[in-house]
């Protein structure tokens, strides 16, 4: 028997408790005969040991830690290799197969049920309802009901659910780079607790991104309380400070703002994408939409300036835009507060013409105008927007302000900072990172990698194990938002809830169980939540108002009452930013963001609006200034700022400010996954902390090298882009018109084309006037190029991700594209977004050329593609004159990833290699309601069958439904004066048509300003 | 080629009428010379190497087979919104090669033209390997080929027939009517040489073997009227095909709506087109198989004249076809049609329409001289660039068709990738070893039709 005198060296973090020796002892007694033991721990048989038993790796990695020798060297090849093939042989999970005898509450084995949640950025939740087949979560929607939401989601929403299931999340606890377990980790947690408890929480440090939910507010609160010397700062790459430092410098106080763009007739974005990205964007859009839809008759149109650096979604729907140099922003929003009469140092105006015209329309709309400041502009853009509205009486009416939103106010880079400067100067002793991934997105004159392995306790909480993860002696595994309880409050306060669709797939942990474990708390997920309402809400009627809370998605009038506020700060005393030279403005990327979907494919491949570029991130240049640096589009350059640089790819961008450059975060990452690692390149290595958003002084060098960079629409850069421009106005494809053209003559966009009459053919019509007559219409007077409906439909209809290998050669999948088409000169163009997708012509030109008939028509007027008859001629596409057909030139389903199983849509075939497929109308849901109506003897009503990009559409630009009941939208829709067909006069008659876009120009502004 | 021999086919052409056969042949020697080829002449080491190198590259096909049928047919360069590329460019190609066969067998015969005779044998098996080849790329280019056969009205489960409407299923049934007929022409034609070889063979392995295929012909008088009626039989089949083949093919494009595919000019300037390579086809092949077997009395200047005049003739047919197309896009004021051509002269592509300009058109005007229809290596030379140029039509019409459509957004490229490049040098190895194959075996000259000319005309020459 071993001495028990060897020292038992246990080091703080992450060790079983002491063994009892006289339980050994004990044990030993009991056991007969001849007794194999493998340690003393097993003889204990304390829980914890068995939980290590039970576990696949017992913590052996003190071994692992050694500096490598030749023997351990070939130990561990040998280990390795070993685990590789373990590895290949999946371990099926333990599952006992039984029927529903008393099946769950509302179970229905072939009806999804939806259940209200959120999707939370920034810290900002939207309302949404997500499908559930069988347990499983398949698709997200937008919550009717939310004030965030009313039924849209966005881009970001949709593609989460893919996170969710992604195979490469974290899965396990890891302790020092080697799994571990819950236990480990909790008792590690409660031993740091208690010291730091002690000492008042001196030397503890908690890191989170933006938070806006009460119940974490509650539970740091209690830490704080328990722990007074402990501190919470926040840094969300997502969240830019400068709004709320803009408003402490106008109000002296961080309050927050939204606006009701309903109201307003004129919109002066300052480098906003008010529309795209942001706590309220899903809501804006609606909004904004909701005022451009042109009545008969009479002036209804809202009129929206746009001021941008990089062309933006929302400033492609702009009546005018200006580009501007990030400085030149500034000077702008000074020039117009000073000639809106705010006491501000006016800059000379880049553009007065420009300027005067928007003062005087602002000027002439009090009250119903708003100026809208961009995320990433600097404080004093903010500040000026405040003003400028309180000068125009906007405040209330159109900007509506509230008490701040966020948890923490001091947080951003300065809270950042703060923290770095205590990691470095060693009074950290235990840091806290809930979520978001420091190491990663943290400026890097922070040298917060650095600072961070300082600290001699490092927890992080995340859904991958990322940059920070790998650096953290513990590392959790975070649970999706859709495994989890919680709240977060919406755009403009709404507390919406959080219920899980499903258990944490990873056993996740939740930044809340975290925050409770550190304040003393006990208890799982949903208890701390739950406990933590009921105490907040103190009511009898409890349990009653949280299953109606949970049942509709938010606490009820729970957003918090308009403020009254004023303006008080001197913006006379902020000096005016000067800069020369070219500038250079860092912005998340407008869809993997920070970096935090990098790992998601659908993602990673949406084409980012207006460049529709996809998987890279680019330096975007102006065609003037690229041609002056002489570089171009696919060059590799290095790009200097201060004395930091990088080295990117070149995208010449029609629209972007002249000696600018636009580069977007979140790409270069070294550990996303498999997805997402070491794509593009990490343009955070030249941003400082000074320069957050925008720099000057950027050295461009010439050409480097050659880095192909994919695009899926016009590939050959600026000389295609003008080409295909200048066709599609030739053809018609885009019809805009102005409001004033539409008052006078409605019919406008029909008049560009021409339609065939029906007698046009030799063989008698199809009769589609009984039934169902299914149609599409599309508005791109409401389409804002978002996307949205580009990944509702990839969600909805299993369709694949290929890779940028494949989308390269120009085989993406995606069903329903948005095409983006430029008018006007390169420097300052117009914007149009067009999303195409299967025109269901009633003469199909895909039909007739099948040679097996996998392609059909259905009497009810839907072009159906037979996935099963297909073999792949690919005539089909060739003869389509919309190329909307797809085709799966590999085999691009995956069918191994098992964890992407319980993604799919059960109702829509995941299709195997060698098949065409494209848009169905979405038949499931046409099929699913159609059963529905025939169960009830009745028809399918108006409304019922809702496609799912017609969905998720924040804007509501797309509409579904049964042409031939003239009493619907759809019917409504087609008789609409600005209703047209996409290339009618090949005669394929397509049951797809579009709503003519209308500008609404300023008749000042449009004399100088080309057609 | 040896410059002797070039000097005595350049006497024999002075004299007129020119002879279809070399002076100094008697029937005998007429079988004796071509019945060694297979029978005596045995392994020369030109067909070793050249059917080495021909098996090599067939393997490299069979290769680039199996990566296909393993990966899928994304490994060649083909997309949205080119869904056709190498596949149908090399399947419409090789079916153009083979109709110079069906020509000179069928309407040739009809016509009765005999200086068809000693080149048909050699044109008939050019066809057959043609179609042949052409046959891999239907079967292999659809996404899922093991169920390829779905095209084929047959009898099924399904109750599903294939879709009437559609040209591919025309093609099925042209390209294989023609194979089969193509086969039973040439195998027919074969017979009473089958049975020349039966009787001269010597080893007895060769007699059995050509005895077996000859069917028992004795060379009756019974046996001469029934084959003359089946080979007339035959021929006026076959005619039709000549014309409808091509032209079903042409109909693939010629039903799409895509501008640049969607005229109603294809079908003739296809099956011009069709023949124009076919000849060019035979030419290249004639050429130096005369010179390596020493066959100058049989293939003579009269020949490749006679063949050079087709092509000239086609050649201007097709440069109508160019020339309409340009017309018609210009003349109909259709902004899609006049998109497509100047897409197609002035557009990504613009190098290939040029150079098809070039080597359809422009150099082909050289067959106008006498002289230059003399100098063998010269019209060598232009039949390989009347074969690329050939080509490079198919390649201008589908890809420069379908590279920019209708929607400016869907706008693409299409770079063939390896395999497309090793599927289309593979056919030509499946080609040429089935080529080298029938040389070695069979006689590759028709000896009994030169038999049947060899009177008459040494009669005039003595």
């Amino acid at each position: 028997m071993p001495s028990m005198s060897g020292n038992m060296e246990l080091p703080i973090l992450g060790q079983a408790p002491r063994l009892d020796i006289s339980a050994v002892r004990a044990r030993l007694q009991e056991k007969s005969g001849q007794e194999y033991w493998r340690g003393l721990e097993e003889l204990a048989d304390s829980p914890e040991v068995q939980d290590f038993l039970e576990n696949e790796f017992p913590q052996t990695g003190s071994d692992w830690r050694n500096p490598i020798d030749r023997r351990n060297l070939l130990r561990l090849m040998g280990a390795s290799l070993g685990l590789a093939g373990l590895t290949a042989c999946t371990r099926q999970p333990l599952e006992k197969i039984v029927p529903y005898v008393k099946p769950p509450e509302e179970f229905s084995s072939n009806t999804p049920n939806f259940y209200a949640t959120a999707q939370v950025m920034g810290g900002y939740a939207n309302g949404i309802l997500v499908e559930s087949h069988q347990g499983r979560p398949t698709k997200a929607e937008g919550n009717p009901e939310h004030p965030g939401s009313l039924g849209g989601t966005d881009v970001f929403t949709q593609a989460n659910l893919l996170t969710m299931y992604d195979p490469d999340r974290s899965q396990a606890v890891y302790h020092e780079g080697i799994i571990s377990n819950n236990t480990a980790f909790w008792a590690a947690l409660t031993v740091l607790r208690e010291r730091h408890k002690l000492a008042k929480g001196a030397g503890l440090r908690i890191l989170t991104e933006n938070i806006t939910s009460p119940s974490l507010i509650d539970f740091m609160k209690s830490i704080l309380a328990d722990m007074p010397e402990a501190k919470w700062h926040v840094w969300d790459p997502m969240v830019s400070d400068s709004a709320r430092a803009g408003a402490k410098l106008a109000f002296g106080e961080p309050v927050s703002c939204h606006y009701k763009l309903e109201t307003a007739d004129v919109i002066v974005s300052l480098d906003s994408d008010f529309l795209y990205t942001g706590p309220g964007a899903v809501r804006y859009a609606h909004d904004f939409a909701a005022r451009r839809k042109p009545a008969e008759g009479k002036p209804t149109m809202n009129r929206l300036y746009a001021v941008h650096t990089h062309p933006l979604i929302s400033s492609s729907l702009a009546d005018h835009t200006l580009a501007l140099k990030p400085s030149q922003i500034e000077a702008f929003a000074r020039s117009l507060a000073a000639k809106l009469g705010v006491a501000v140092d006016a800059a000379a105006s880049p553009n007065d013409a420009w300027t005067a015209a928007v003062a005087k329309d602002l000027e002439a709309h009090k009250g119903t105008s708003v100026v809208v400041a961009g995320d990433h502009q600097p404080a004093i853009v903010h500040a000026l927007a405040h003003a400028i509205n309180e000068k125009l009486g906007n405040a209330g009416k159109t900007v509506v302000y509230t008490e701040s939103l966020d948890g923490n106010a001091d947080a951003g880079v300065d809270s950042l900072r703060e923290l770095t400067n205590e990691m470095h100067a060693g009074k950290v002793e235990t840091l806290i990172v809930l979520s978001g991934n420091p190491v990663y997105s943290a400026p890097p004159d922070f040298k917060f990698r650095e600072a961070f392995l300082k600290v001699a306790h490092r927890i992080h909480l995340g859904l991958y194990m990322d940059e920070t993860g790998v650096l953290a002696h513990w590392h959790v595994p975070e649970a999706h938002t859709l495994e989890t309880w919680g709240d977060a409050r919406a755009y403009d306060g709404t507390v919406t809830t959080i219920q899980p669709l499903i258990d944490p797939m990873y056993g996740g942990k939740t930044a809340m169980e975290i925050l409770a474990a550190m304040a003393g708390k006990q208890g799982t997920n949903y208890q701390l939540w739950r406990r933590n309402w009921r105490d907040r809400m103190k009511s009898a009627d409890f349990d009653n108002q949280l299953q109606k809370t949970l049942h509709d998605g938010m606490w009820p009038n729970s957003a918090p009452a308009a403020k009254n506020v004023a303006v008080k700060g001197d913006l006379k005393s902020v000096p005016a930013t000067n800069a020369t030279g070219v500038e250079i403005t860092f912005r998340p990327d407008p869809t993997v963001l920070d970096g935090r979907f990098a790992n998601n494919g659908w993602l990673q491949e949406l084409p980012k609006p207006i460049s529709k570029v996809t998987w890279d991130n680019a330096f975007h240049v102006n065609p003037g200034t690229a041609e002056k640096m002489g570089v171009t589009t696919d060059d590799l350059v290095t790009v200097k700022v201060g004395n930091q640089s990088v080295k990117g790819a070149v995208w010449v961008t029609p629209g972007q400010a002249a000696d600018t450059v636009t580069v977007h975060l979140g790409y270069g990452r070294p550990r996303a996954g498999k997805v997402g690692s070491k794509i593009g390149f990490d343009a955070n290595a030249i941003r400082t902390s000074q320069t957050m958003w925008a720099a000057a002084g950027v050295d461009v060098s010439k050409p480097v090298g050659h880095y192909k960079l994919v695009s899926t629409q016009t590939h050959h850069g600026i000389k295609q882009i003008k080409d295909a421009d200048t066709e599609q106005k030739n053809r018609h494809l885009v019809r805009v018109g102005t409001q004033e053209e539409f008052l006078k003559k409605p019919e406008f966009a029909k008049e560009m084309g021409e339609d065939p009459p029906n007698a046009l053919t030799m063989y008698p019509p199809w009769d589609y006037s009984k039934g169902y007559a299914w149609g599409m219409s599309i508005d791109l007077n409401a389409c804002i190029g978002c996307s949205a409906c580009t990944i509702a439909c990839q969600a909805e209809n299993n369709i694949t991700v290929v890779g940028k290998d494949e989308v390269v050669r120009g085989r993406e999948m995606h069903w329903i594209r948005v095409d983006r088409y430029h008018k006007g000169d390169l420097d300052n163009p117009a914007a149009y977004s067009q999303p195409v997708t299967c025109m269901h012509c009633e003469n199909a030109p895909c039909e007739p050329v099948c040679p097996v008939a996998a392609t059909v028509h259905s009497e009810e007027g839907i072009n159906q593609m037979v996935y099963n008859r297909c073999v792949g001629t690919r005539y089909c596409s060739n003869n389509c004159p919309y190329k909307v057909r797809r085709f799966n030139f590999f085999l691009y389903s995956d069918w191994d990833t098992v964890s992407l199983h319980g993604l799919r849509n059960p109702e829509v075939t995941v299709r195997s290699r060698g098949v065409m497929e494209k848009c169905s109308y979405c038949i499931q849901r046409v099929n699913h309601a159609k059963i529905e109506a025939e169960k009830q003897d009745r028809t399918v009503k108006d409304g019922e069958v809702v496609t799912a990009c017609q969905q998720v559409c924040p804007t509501k630009a797309i509409m579904f439904g049964d042409m031939n009941d003239k009493q619907s939208n759809i019917a409504k829709w087609k008789a609409d004066p600005r209703n047209y067909g996409l290339l009618t006069d090949l005669n394929t008659k397509p049951r797809t048509s579009y709503l003519a876009r209308l500008q609404n120009p300023n008749p000042e502004l449009e004399k100088g300003e080309k057609g | 080629m040896a410059p002797e021999k070039l000097e005595t086919t350049a006497t024999a052409v002075q004299t007129s009428p020119e002879p279809l056969v070399g002076p100094g042949h008697s029937y005998a020697s007429v079988t004796d010379k071509i019945s060694a080829v297979p029978l005596e002449v045995g392994w020369p080491k030109f067909w070793i190497v050249g059917f080495t190198i021909a098996f090599m590259v067939l393997m490299m096909l069979l290769g680039t087979i199996t990566w296909l049928l393993g990966k899928g047919v994304g490994v060649w360069g083909i997309n949205i919104p080119v869904g056709w590329g190498f596949d149908i460019i090399n399947f419409v190609w090789w079916i153009g090669i083979g109709h110079a066969g069906t020509l000179i067998s069928a309407i040739l015969l009809l016509l009765k033209q005999q200086w068809r005779m000693s080149i048909s044998r050699f044109a008939e098996a050019m066809t057959l390997f043609a179609v042949a080849c052409a046959f891999l790329y239907p079967t292999f280019h659809t996404g899922r080929p093991w169920l390829a056969y779905w095209l084929l009205p047959y009898p099924n489960t399904m109750s599903l027939w294939p879709q009437p409407r559609s040209p591919l299923l025309w093609d099925v049934f042209a390209v294989s009517t023609y194979g089969t007929i193509s086969l039973v022409f040439w195998y027919v034609g074969l017979i009473p040489d089958l049975a020349s070889m039966r009787d001269k063979a010597k080893s007895r392995f060769a007699q059995v073997a050509y005895g077996i295929l000859a069917l028992g012909w004795r060379g009756s008088a019974r046996h001469w009227t029934h084959y003359e009626m089946a080979a007339l039989v035959l021929a006026g089949m076959s005619t039709p095909l000549v014309l409808s083949v091509h032209t079903v093919v042409s109909f693939d494009f010629a039903v799409g709506l895509i501008p640049g595919w969607h005229a109603t000019i294809f079908p003739p300037y296809f099956v011009a087109g069709a023949i124009y390579s076919g000849f060019a086809m035979v030419l290249t092949l004639a050429i130096p198989l005369r010179s390596w077997y020493k066959l100058q009395d049989f293939i003579t200047m009269k020949h490749i004249d006679n063949m050079c005049k087709v092509m000239l003739a086609t050649g201007l047919i097709v440069a109508y076809g160019y020339a309409m197309e340009a017309f018609m896009a210009w003349y109909s004021g259709n902004i899609w049609e006049l998109f497509m051509f100047k897409n197609r002269t002035t557009g990504p592509y613009g190098w290939s329409y040029w150079s098809l300009i070039l080597f359809n058109v422009l150099v082909p005007q050289l067959l106008w001289s006498r002289k230059a229809r003399q100098n063998v290596a010269l019209v060598f030379v232009l039949s390989l660039i009347i074969n690329i140029g050939m080509w490079l039509e198919r390649f201008v019409i589908i890809v420069t068709s379908l590279n920019r459509d209708f929607l400016p957004s869907s706008w693409g490229m299409y770079y063939p990738t390896k395999f497309d490049w090793s599927m289309f040098i593979g056919s030509m190895g499946l080609f040429t070893t089935l080529l080298f194959v029938f040389v070695r075996l069979l006689p590759s000259i028709a000896m009994f039709e030169i038999r049947l000319i060899l009177p008459k005309k040494n009669k005039g020459g003595h």
